[in-house]
């Protein structure tokens, strides 16, 4: 018990340390390796409360798709980056301000301000129930029966997704000869081939 | 203390989404970091969503977060296709010179 609340405010710490270095950190490129630290730390999180399914789900498309796929384009695009920091301190305040009000808020409404909100509490007591299955089967065991449309309509979005981006930074540069497999194929005939008579010592003009 | 219960992870989700709120608020140069920073709010609702589920014993959060992973994938990738087409056409990404559909 002891080491898994070790555990917890370790990579609580820093799942939110990170976090704050995403937002304040000058080069974009370590923004995105600050969020794969916080992805990563969050799996583990989630680990060690045995939802081990989303936990390996979260490393696998977030660091592994999201998270490379934003330092692509992080690296593809030429920043200017010394321009980039103007304007941080100007709206620090207004921002802090508004990060720490909903913060309150937010606490406030979970009740960690004394008088705890009876939900919360009754869930403290309860703790995590053992599991009769492993998490991975209980979550098949809905999701493919319960919720199978949803789980296609996930498909669908997904399929959207790929094909709007494709489609959106698709170009045909004007110097660059590629090959138009269409206009190939739909080539008439008669503008390909010639048929020709030959007379017999008199050759092709 | 040495309990962890829910209020734990609640805790730690608020002050992400807090954190996200803060970079969206902060980042007037950079729209890359600002959708890093709505990366970071999602994350902060899943571990919401997967803290409940796991606290009241009901594996529909665990799926509902995995729709929202979907959903933020997705987002991301026609996201940052939008940027760089933008890029492509304009050469700069910073928030305050995007103002192409300002009436």
């Amino acid at each position: 018990m002891l080491l898994q609340a070790l555990a917890f405010y370790v990579f609580a710490f820093v799942v939110m340390a990170s976090a704050a270095m995403v937002v304040v950190s000058r080069n974009p490129v370590y923004s995105v390796l600050f969020l794969i630290l916080a992805f990563f730390n969050a799996a583990a999180l989630f680990l060690l409360i045995g939802a081990e399914f989303i936990a390996m789900i979260l490393v696998i498309v977030y660091v592994g798709a999201v998270a490379v796929l934003f330092l692509f384009v992080v690296m593809m695009l030429d920043i200017n980056l010394t321009a980039i920091r103007e304007g941080f301190l100007k709206y620090f305040p207004v921002g802090a301000l508004i990060g720490v009000v909903l913060l309150a808020e937010v606490l406030f409404a979970l009740g960690m301000f004394g008088g705890a909100s009876p939900t919360v509490a009754a869930l403290n007591k309860a703790g995590i129930p053992i599991a009769a299955v492993d998490n991975t089967r209980a979550i098949g065991r809905v999701l493919y029966t319960q919720y199978f449309y949803v789980f296609q309509a996930a498909g669908i979005v997904l399929l959207v997704a790929m094909i709007g981006a494709i489609v959106l930074t698709l170009r045909s540069r004007p110097g660059v000869r590629r090959q138009k497999i269409g206009e190939q194929l739909y080539r008439p005939t008669g503008s390909v081939i010639t048929v020709q008579k030959v007379t017999t010592g008199a050759g092709v003009s | 203390m040495m309990t962890i219960g829910l209020s734990h992870y609640l805790f730690v989700a608020s002050v992400l989404f807090t954190f996200g709120i803060l970079g969206i608020f902060l980042n007037r140069k950079n729209v890359i970091v600002i959708l890093m920073c709505v990366e970071l709010m999602l994350l902060a609702v899943n571990i919401n969503l997967v803290a409940f589920s796991v606290f009241q014993g009901n594996v529909v959060g665990q799926i509902f977060s995995m729709l929202v992973l979907t959903v933020a994938a997705a987002e991301a990738a026609i996201g940052l296709a939008i940027l760089v087409v933008y890029f492509r056409n304009r050469g700069t990404i910073e928030v305050e010179d995007i103002n192409a559909m300002k009436g």
